[in-house]
């Protein structure tokens, strides 16, 4: 018998907010322990939450971006459950009414090959809620210590239905999740500062079978590469517990990503009550058109359609690139505008040069001088013109990649570079590239016969000499152009 | 014969301050003076601080000598339950579980009552977590009533009540989250306004039922109380449950002229069994006065209050048990010594931290509101919730406020209701309905029983009508003497 899995994930982002979700003191990561708090934090006696407007707004531009409904009113509720890590011992999340319910996630497959576009597909969503995220535990010998810093951090939780087939499917829709929100700069979701999380539902049926098996939820997947292979070994461990005879138990387990393995952390006669109620401190949230349009106004593109228009066709309006190009500027929204500005101002025809330049070379250089593109001296404006150099024949391609070194390095403009440093293509029209030609022609019989005959590649046998004979600095269209109209003359 | 200062009335001790033949120093100092004369029988306050009382004190008299009085409560000592923040000084909420947490912020009320210019002055004792009606509930000491010192003063707010009628405190603040400022008021003798829910900011209350609890002041007079009503209402932006009211002038609204005599109901469900015949009588003699004002007196039905008791024992037991999860031994408060693990910590500190009745409501609220039972209890006790706030809705479209006894019963003795819950629970009878429906409502002197014990009528007003509702009882308090009437102590 052969089994699928379904696949559920809850995807845990922090909301980067100057303050916390229900309190003035500021959010933030790597502060001394326990100095982002205040008597909100701490949950001391009498102290009351209030609400972080700028938090609903990162979530329902997280909701729009995702393609949820925003729920005309939503509210909060209680989350009852012990545990020092929750200062006030209940956390105040959404229960039955999220802010935002339904959409889809749109996921890319891997290809064949790595310069292949695998197939897309929609991963339906149950819905969004906004929460607090706890405070960290620090156990130690003789006992544990918390810090608060994170408690009260607004988070929220992505909800999918369990829609998702493989791990391969998870990992795509976490790396989907993940650059529609860093494209929204709802969150940086650096997963190794806890500001995504993930957890998995996992079952698994024979293939046919509707019905939903026995879940068990894994937890602890703390990197995007541990999603896949934690998912991967549930299923694996699923489906060879079933084949031995045994039956899967409700529980919820702990993977550990370093060593392969999961164990049990609780089963379900273990699973918490928690007693949800709303939140009588807060009131409900009422999202109206108005303020819904201003969110949506604030919208970047959604990743994969920028993806489908940089890959259209220019008569389109794209710019026709290849899925190479597009799969490494699409995830990096600041480095696709980057893109579409020097693209636009390289003019027609020449975006997949421009894109080869920034895939090859401009992310080589700024990762070889340890800079990023907003601090980078390379402006889009000197790209488009150094591919315009190169295009119009002004600037050989090796020069060129001189001469873009020292543009990443000083921020000079290409043509000041070559220039400087006499880097220009000879000039066409000169009597001395007439005599290299000549010369050329005249030392290879073998060749003007084999042109002569038809074959159009026994021109590049002229080339390497007249390229020696001019140090590198010959106008190649020059170059063929006057090799063809002597060879004519012939 | 002059009354004692610590028998003065706000209003007039105001009136020497601002005359200069008082100073601060000198009208705390009396106050310190009578609290050691009586405390030690009447047991009102939980802790007090004489230095910082008297440091407030020159503080305000040096304002004041600089002309730079805060107004009309500037200098005057306010006692504070000891449920509501202060900066520095011990919070306690009468539990083991907070003894000798010290609050290292202040209460909206808190700084409210600073900025007036207030001289803040002890915290007073209550039923532990507010969760009681005669103080006996309380962890550090059982407060009596200074008129009857074998009887209750009444609660939650037992000491403050107690305190104020005892002379200890000019005034007072109180929280009522099922009757807690006007029952003991009732029983003391003394007057208390719950406002309307959302009027005065709950920042630094220590929460027992969220959407129940108020703070309110307690006076010897209504225009006490509207003093001290102005200085603490209004929208605070740490309370999202905090109104955005405009605030008038509640003094000048006790004298302003009326377009129509006062319409006031009276609702039959409030006056049926287990109503004291002293209370009733007394009630009704107050009623009588009011027509003899040319007030319109109509009766009302408010058909829900039967449902009122249980209602909301299910909806505060429910928040309660939530709220108070929060102490826990981990970060501040009573940590059990025995705890050897996480869960012992827990089990251990709350079992010897909090006492039976505070255990009896979060056991309670935690089934009311586990899986399965949600939607039978709490659910349908907040349908119960907008039924009876609809009631007083519907009844409001004829009258101006309505009137009840406060309290079916005058005080009653130490220990007679201690083993009997619901017996007590049906002290707050008259009172609960009101919490429920948000409204704010008053508890002013109407009369004493032939054994000397005070009785207390309610008028119940409309929602943030607060200044009629105080209009209306001072037509009676301000004609009526029961609150010169003082205690032998």
């Amino acid at each position: 018998m052969t089994y699928e899995a379904v696949i559920g994930l809850e995807v845990h982002v922090q909301i980067k907010t100057r303050s916390k979700m229900f309190t003035r003191v500021a959010a933030g990561y790597g502060q001394p322990e326990n100095t982002l708090t205040d008597p909100t934090v701490l949950a001391l006696p009498g102290a009351l939450p209030v609400m972080n407007k700028a938090a609903v707004d990162a979530i329902i531009k997280a909701g729009l971006m995702l393609g949820c409904e925003i729920a005309p009113v939503c509210k909060w509720d209680r989350k009852n459950y012990f545990y020092p890590d929750s200062p006030k011992n209940y956390q105040i999340s959404q229960y039955d009414q999220p802010i935002c319910i339904g959409g889809t996630v749109e996921i890319e497959l891997p290809g064949p090959a790595r310069n292949i576009q695998g197939e897309h597909k929609g991963i339906p969503l149950t819905r969004i809620h906004l929460e607090e995220d706890v405070g960290k535990l620090n156990h130690g010998v003789g006992g544990s210590l918390i810090d608060y810093n994170r408690a009260g951090t607004p988070l929220m939780e992505i909800v999918s239905d369990p829609a998702l087939r493989s791990a391969d499917e998870a990992y795509a829709y976490l790396q989907s999740i993940r650059t529609s929100i860093v494209y929204a700069g709802i969150s940086d979701c650096d997963m190794e500062k806890g500001q995504l999380r993930c957890d998995a539902n996992i079952s698994i049926r024979p293939v046919g079978d509707t019905k939903l098996g026995t879940k068990v939820e894994l937890k602890n997947l703390n990197s995007i590469a541990f999603v896949r292979d934690g998912i991967a070994h549930e299923i694996a461990r699923q489906i060879a517990v079933t084949k031995a005879g045994g039956v899967i138990v409700q529980e919820t387990r702990d993977y550990d990503g370093i060593a392969g393995t999961s164990q049990s952390l609780r089963s379900k006669e273990m699973a918490h009550d928690y007693r949800y109620f709303p939140d009588p401190d807060l009131m409900p949230v009422k999202v109206d058109a108005d303020w819904k349009a201003r969110l949506a106004a604030e919208l970047p593109e959604r990743p994969f359609d920028k993806q489908r228009r940089f890959m259209a066709a220019e008569a389109d309006g794209g710019y026709a690139l290849p899925y190479t190009l597009a799969s490494v500027l699409i995830p990096d929204r600041e480095l696709s505008d980057w893109f579409e500005q020097a693209a636009k101002l390289a003019g027609a025809g020449r975006a997949q040069a421009v894109g080869n330049w920034i895939v090859n070379d401009l992310l080589r250089e700024l990762a070889a001088s340890a800079t990023v593109l907003a601090t980078a001296k390379v402006t889009p404006a000197a790209l488009a013109e150094l591919v315009g150099l190169v295009a119009a024949g002004t600037l050989l391609q090796h020069s060129a990649k001189e001469v873009f070194a020292d543009m990443v390095a000083t921020g000079e403009a290409p043509a000041a570079i070559v220039a400087r440093k006499g880097l220009a293509a000879a000039p066409t029209d000169t009597a001395e590239l007439e005599t290299w030609c000549r010369d050329s022609i005249a030392a290879n019989a073998k060749a003007v016969a084999e042109f002569k005959a038809g074959k159009e590649s026994a021109l590049n046998a002229f080339k390497g000499a007249i390229m020696k004979a001019a140090k590198g600095k010959a106008n190649p269209k020059a170059v063929d152009e006057t090799l063809r109209r002597l060879l004519a003359a012939l | 014969m002059t009354t004692p200062l610590h028998f003065q009335t706000v209003t007039e001790l105001s009136a020497a301050l601002a005359a200069g033949s008082l100073t601060s120093v000198a009208l705390t100092e009396a106050f310190i003076a009578r609290t050691h004369a009586v405390e030690a029988r009447v047991q009102a306050f939980n802790s007090y601080d004489t230095d910082d009382a008297l440091a407030q004190a020159r503080a305000s008299d040096a304002r004041r000598a600089a002309g730079q009085a805060l107004g009309p409560l500037d200098g005057i000592p306010v006692g504070m339950k000891d449920v509501i923040a202060v900066r520095d000084q011990p919070l306690t909420a009468s539990s083991k579980i907070l003894a000798g947490f010290v609050s290292p912020y202040d209460a909206t009320v808190t700084t409210k009552l600073r900025a007036a210019g207030v001289v803040l002055w002890g915290r007073l004792n209550m039923d532990e977590f507010a969760m009681g009606s005669s103080t006996e509930n309380s962890s550090t000491k059982v407060t009596a009533n200074p008129y009857d010192l074998s009887r209750i003063p009444g609660g939650s707010s037992g000491g403050s009540a107690a305190a104020l009628a005892a002379g200890e405190a000019p005034a007072t603040l109180g929280s009522d989250t099922g009757g807690s400022i006007r029952q003991p008021a009732a029983l003391c003798g003394v007057v208390g306004l719950k406002p309307t829910y959302g009027l005065i900011s709950r920042y630094g209350l220590i929460a027992y039922a969220s959407s129940l609890d108020q703070i309110g002041p307690f006076g010897r007079t209504v225009e006490d109380v509207a003093l001290l009503l102005q200085a603490i209402a209004g929208h605070d932006e740490r309370d999202s449950t905090s109104f955005k009211a405009v605030i008038p002038d509640y003094r000048a609204a006790l004298t302003a002229p009326r377009t129509h005599p006062w319409r006031i109901g009276i609702p039959k469900e409030y006056f049926g069994d287990g109503l004291d015949p002293e209370v009733s009588a007394a009630v009704q003699g107050a009623i009588a006065y009011y027509k003899s004002l040319g007030a319109e007196i109509r009766e009302v039905s408010l058909p829900h209050t039967p449902y009122a008791l249980a209602a909301y024992y299910i909806i505060a037991t429910a928040e309660a048990s939530s709220n108070l999860a929060r102490f826990d031994g981990v970060r501040y408060g009573h940590r059990s010594a025995e705890a050897d693990n996480l869960h012992a910590l827990y089990f251990k500190s709350r079992a010897e931290g909090f006492g039976s009745e505070v255990k009896r409501r979060i056991i309670l609220g935690t089934y009311v509101l586990s899986s399965g039972y949600y939607d039978a209890y709490y659910g349908r006790a907040q349908k119960v919730r907008t039924l009876i706030r609809e009631d007083f809705i519907k009844a409001y479209g004829e009258v101006d406020v309505i009137l009840t006894p406060t309290a079916p019963t005058p005080a009653f003795k130490r220990g007679e209701k201690s083993d009997d819950p619901l017996a007590m629970y049906l002290a707050d009878i008259y009172t609960i309905g009101v919490n429920l429906a948000g409204l704010p409502a008053i508890s002013i002197p109407c009369g004493f029983t032939t054994a000397g014990l005070p009785i207390g009528l309610q008028l119940i007003g409309q929602p943030f009508a607060e200044a009629d509702l105080l209009a209306a009882a001072y037509a009676y308090d301000a004609t009526h003497d029961w609150a010169k009437r003082t205690p032998n102590l």
